[in-house]
């Protein structure tokens, strides 16, 4: 009896999914969905130079952004700055004086002003692109981002005076945090003698990641950590700081490993040499391709809800997407933790004292 | 559509299972063998598979 009733609530399931909720012009209406959909997912994944919250068409065709442009700043033999709001999202060109700009493609290039873009025969544009020094939406999310850092942890240990030893409030949350990264991941790793310097640094580096990964899951379309520019920035300061940390035994470690014999010596030297390197590019590349990824499927199943227009298939791609944000939540904090221990080894290996092996 | 790059986009998928698959083994079999350091078996399991899984990624993202 179980048997026939779970045959025929399937047999009710795959005949409502057949009621489809398609409008009469078909065909115009998926083109009009795939071009939405790809300017939803560059919205929340591409750094622009306007920082917009959300946009709608209106009724008469004309497009309402709610958000503020930002400055652009130039470097085109003379400072050049100007609102974004002359590009007017890319409809129009830019005039500054005598230069002309054009945003095509996310990138701001020098044109007349007829707006001319430049092909070669690979499809390239050959325009002059001046340098950049803009204010674009990441910038502004890494100020805001270490604004409210500076105001919380600033707070924090003020309140220590105040409330006899104790934090209150929110600090409370923070500070057993702050203690497992000096316990659990400075010390093991670094060495009672030498932690206290890099404290700071792997403290600023866990919390900045973690609030710039959970940033990025709000539908605000912030994307920090996805940006490899900012990934290679923070694996270059590990790597500066490892370089600059280095003792003797460090580099005799690397160049001339010590308790092996002659042969393997010369073997493990360009293989040490080239670990060095490539040990903050693995750094940069697993934030970056974890959030970006996550981004990226997250906005695509989320694109599949009006895509299948349909009872199930809607209903099953929100449920997917939910607990993919479930799993993105985890790892936002899991991205952040292996940043930093991996940081803490590095330093520990440059700090390393002189032992018998 | 390039068939070569699919190919490997799978194998490098195929790999990286394997090998966290393998950690976790390791992870699971230590566990069961004492209980009580459940925290630091946790932390080195997590610290490999991220390394595994560093290494995944930046092959797709070369492919």
């Amino acid at each position: 009896m179980t048997v026939v009733r779970s045959r025929f609530f399937i047999f009710i399931l795959l005949v409502i999914s057949h009621f489809d909720v398609y409008s009469n012009e078909l065909e115009k209406d998926i083109q009009e969905l795939e071009k939405e959909i790809k300017e939803y997912i560059n919205h929340h994944v591409l750094d622009s130079y306007d920082f917009n919250l959300l946009s709608y068409t209106r009724e008469d065709g004309s497009k309402f952004y709610f958000g503020i442009p930002l400055p652009v700043i130039l470097w085109d033999e003379g400072l050049v700055i100007f609102s974004s709001s002359k590009f007017n999202h890319g409809k129009t060109i830019a005039k500054s004086g005598t230069n002309y700009y054009k945003l095509y493609h996310g990138n701001i290039y020098k044109t007349d002003s007829s707006g001319k873009i430049y092909y070669d025969k690979d499809n390239h544009v050959q325009n002059n692109s001046p340098l950049d020094f803009s204010i674009t939406k990441g910038v502004v999310s890494i100020i805001f981002v270490s604004i409210i850092m500076f105001l919380l942890f600033r707070n924090l240990a003020n309140s220590y005076k105040k409330n006899g030893m104790m934090a209150k409030g929110i600090g409370r949350f923070f500070e057993p945090i702050v203690l497992y990264v000096r316990d659990e991941i400075a010390i093991p790793n670094i060495g009672e003698k030498h932690y206290k310097r890099y404290m700071s640094f792997l403290l600023t580096l866990f919390f900045f990641i973690w609030i710039c990964n959970m940033i990025g899951l709000t539908p605000l379309g912030i994307n920090v950590t996805g940006n490899i520019a900012v990934t290679f920035c923070l694996a270059l300061l590990t790597f500066i700081i490892t370089t600059v940390s280095g003792t003797k035994y460090y580099w005799k470690h690397i160049f001339w490993m010590p308790g092996m014999p002659l042969p393997m010596k010369i073997i493990m030297a360009p293989i040490e040499l080239l670990g060095v390197i490539i040990k903050p590019f693995t750094l940069m590349i697993r934030l970056y391709a974890n959030i970006m990824a996550g981004h990226i499927v997250m906005m695509t199943l989320i694109s599949m809800i009006f895509i299948f227009r349909n009872w199930i298939g809607s209903s099953l791609s929100f449920m997917l997407a939910f607990f993919i944000s479930i799993i993105e939540i985890l790892v936002a904090l899991l991205q952040a933790y292996i940043f930093t221990i991996l940081s803490a080894l590095y330093f520990g290996f440059a700090v390393e004292e002189e032992h018998d092996h | 559509m390039e068939i070569p790059a699919i190919v490997g986009g799978g194998l490098i998928v195929i790999g990286v299972g394997i090998g966290i698959g393998g950690i976790g083994r390791g992870a699971m079999e230590a566990i069961g063998r004492q209980p009580d350091a459940y925290g630091k078996i946790q932390t080195a399991m997590l610290i490999g598979a991220a390394l595994v899984e560093g290494i995944g990624f930046a092959a797709m993202f070369v492919l």
